[in-house]
């Protein structure tokens, strides 16, 4: 068996063994859903309903119904895909990334972290999706072979890079999460009683894939998870940084810069991890997940924050270090209007939120306090939408003829939609946890005796 | 041949790692195990031959590479290509070579598209795994916190039970079957 250090601090508290995990982890799927899960999904609901008019109204009406202009021709709508992508990112790092680099202290977190990733691509997926006008011709961005004349897609492009990549990587996520998720369902189906609830019980053995638990099959399991990790590290890397490319390739002061791809990673996983710890420290709470998750978990993750919260400090001095020494004028004059003109506040926004405020973790009461905690996740994630609205606003609304500057102001519609996404990801994330095994039983049960507090005594 | 099954069922991963080792140094069969989670060091106790899953990942990527190539020559260079020729942003599409840079992306993600989501599928149909299939496990705590080692013995029932006794087993199930 795997021996680990006594110093290094347990990952499970309490005195648990297997069966207190199933039955902890079964609880919130067979029991009922409480006050508070109540309002937060009515609120949630009646954000996304609204979204969904919204979405039903641009498309009604046409692009027009949204506070664009000539001069800004891509504002929210590129901002918040651009942000939701970025908060998928630190799923599939907590599940690949942490995998291959052995770390335990993930199988507490990736199963929330990747639910989390694939309801906030689907978000993403949203706004290019309204962006078009005609939605249900969407299918015209995959190459088909068609009767449209020379109608095809562009593989010089970035925006059919996007596409390429943000489907295989939803789908490769999705089929991650449910190769995890078989053995837990299993789990469940075994304990529904036939007599009490006939329907659950189908719908888990549906849902389970007849899992028996099998060595051969757990050996499957085990180098499948391995190699789809190793398939989904380059590939999460390579999605943001093509989302990235879609403003790098063009020729716009303030996008085009080489930086561009590791600071939006980096800035990704950032803004990602910040999401986790928000959703986690609630969710530990409402469905009692405290033994698994915790302040150990959180401490780790503040240290990513505050390791890519300085990589992205540094990539914001960089980009302003190259506009001054590249001499080129429009260059300098991009990046002097964000930090000192009309949209200064927005570049203070994301300066204080992504790049002064995590350096409060270097202390360690912060560090390791939920209530700190959650603060400061709050903050990133609203540095880092500003972060998007700056690259992308403020590059735009002074471009090369001074007779067309102009500002951007959102419509009610734009405020509407966005907010809309944010109302159906948490209908999505509070069905999840309460249909789902929140956290990965089979994988944690392997660590108990090398990393439960109560083992390492 | 008529086989008898016995199901022992255990409570620690340790004991199943140690009563599997001696059963099989015994030349008793051990069938096969059932547990909530993967015991590491289980796979060669029970001389469990290696997965050839990364492999069938890796050929599935060549094939995605190829899928990529193929499908943005015939439609940037070749096919489609030749008929409409396309000169955007200054990236004109007469040999693939020259182009090969903004392929790169597409190639790439085909690759793995195809590897990962045709090695899952072999996964699944190699494990028998599909909506709507049951369970073959013999009990249904082996899910939750059990560990069943499922013996297969013909006239040496007496020397399995002790050997299985001398062991930290907490149940013996005897199962008469065909």
């Amino acid at each position: 068996m795997h021996k680990e250090s006594k110093i290094r601090d347990p990952l499970i508290l309490g005195k648990k063994t297997y069966h207190d995990i199933t039955k902890d982890i079964a609880r919130p799927v067979e029991g009922k859903a409480n006050k508070y899960w109540w309002i937060l999904f009515s609120l949630s609901a009646v954000l996304m309903l609204w979204g969904f008019a919204c979405m039903a109204y641009t498309i009604g009406t046409g692009i027009g119904a949204w506070g664009l202009n000539k001069t800004v021709d891509w504002a929210w709508d590129i901002t918040n895909f651009v942000w939701w992508i970025g908060i998928g990112h630190a799923g599939t790092l907590i599940s690949a990334v942490l995998l291959l680099f052995r770390q335990k202290w993930r199988m507490a977190i990736n199963r929330s972290a990747e639910a989390m990733t694939i309801f906030g691509v689907a978000q993403a997926g949203l706004f290019p999706l309204i962006h078009m006008g005609r939605p249900w011709l969407a299918y015209w961005v995959f190459p088909i072979p068609n009767q449209f004349g020379s109608l095809w897609v562009n593989f010089n492009s970035p925006l059919l890079w996007d596409v390429f990549a943000i489907s295989t990587y939803l789908t490769v996520s999705v089929v991650f999460w449910y190769i995890g998720l078989i053995p837990d369902f299993a789990m469940i189906r075994d304990r529904m009683d036939k007599t009490i609830s006939p329907m659950r019980k189908k719908l888990y053995t549906l849902m389970a894939f007849g899992w028996s638990g099998r060595a051969k099959h757990w050996q499957r399991f085990e180098e499948v998870s391995l190699v789809l990790a190793g398939l989904a590290t380059p590939l999460v890397f390579s999605v943001h940084s093509i989302v990235s490319m879609d403003f790098a390739t063009s020729v716009i002061p303030g996008w085009h810069t080489t930086i561009f791809p590791p600071y939006f990673v980096l800035g990704a996983l950032f803004s990602g991890f910040a999401m986790v710890e928000t959703l986690l420290i609630i969710m530990r709470k409402v469905v009692n997940m405290e033994a698994y998750i915790t302040i150990k978990h959180i401490e780790y993750m503040n240290v990513i924050i505050l390791f890519t919260g300085s990589l992205v400090g540094v990539a914001y001095i960089t980009e302003l270090f190259m506009a001054w020494y590249s001499g080129v004028e429009f260059e300098q004059y991009a990046f002097l209007n964000r930090a000192t003109g009309p949209y200064w506040w927005a570049y203070a926004s994301m300066m204080t939120c992504n790049v002064v405020i995590p350096q409060l973790y270097w202390i360690y009461k912060i560090r390791t306090s939920f209530v700190a905690t959650f603060i400061l996740s709050i903050f990133v994630n609203i540095g880092m939408w500003f972060e998007r609205f700056v690259i992308i606003v403020t590059s735009l609304h002074r471009d090369f003829l001074p007779s067309s500057w102009t500002m951007f102001s959102p419509t009610f519609i734009d405020i509407g939609i966005f907010l809309g996404t944010i109302g159906f990801f948490f209908v999505l994330f509070l069905l999840y946890s309460r249909a789902f095994p929140v956290v990965a039983q089979a994988e944690l049960k392997s660590i108990l005796k090398s990393s439960g507090s109560e083992y390492k005594k | 041949m008529e086989n008898k099954i016995i199901h022992a069922i255990f409570d620690d991963e340790q004991d199943v790692l140690s009563v599997v080792k001696d059963l099989r140094d015994q030349k008793i069969v051990v069938n096969e195990v059932y547990s909530p989670f993967p015991i590491h060091g289980l796979d060669s106790v029970l001389g469990l031959k290696e997965t050839r899953m990364a492999i069938t990942a890796f050929i599935y990527g060549c094939i995605g590479l190829s899928f990529g190539a193929l499908l943005i020559y015939y439609i940037m260079i070749s096919g489609v290509g030749k008929s409409w020729p396309m000169n955007i942003g200054g990236k004109p599409n007469f040999t693939f070579y020259h182009n090969l840079p903004s392929f790169v992306p597409i190639i790439f993600e085909c690759t793995v598209l195809f590897a990962g989501h045709l090695m899952s599928l072999t996964y699944l149909f190699r494990n028998r795994l599909y909506p709507g299939a049951t369970t073959s496990s013999p009990d249904p705590r082996t899910t939750d916190d059990k560990f069943l080692v499922e013996v297969i013995y013909d006239d040496n029932k007496k020397e399995v039970i002790s050997l299985l006794k001398k062991s930290n087993v907490s149940e013996i199930n005897e199962k008469d079957e065909v």
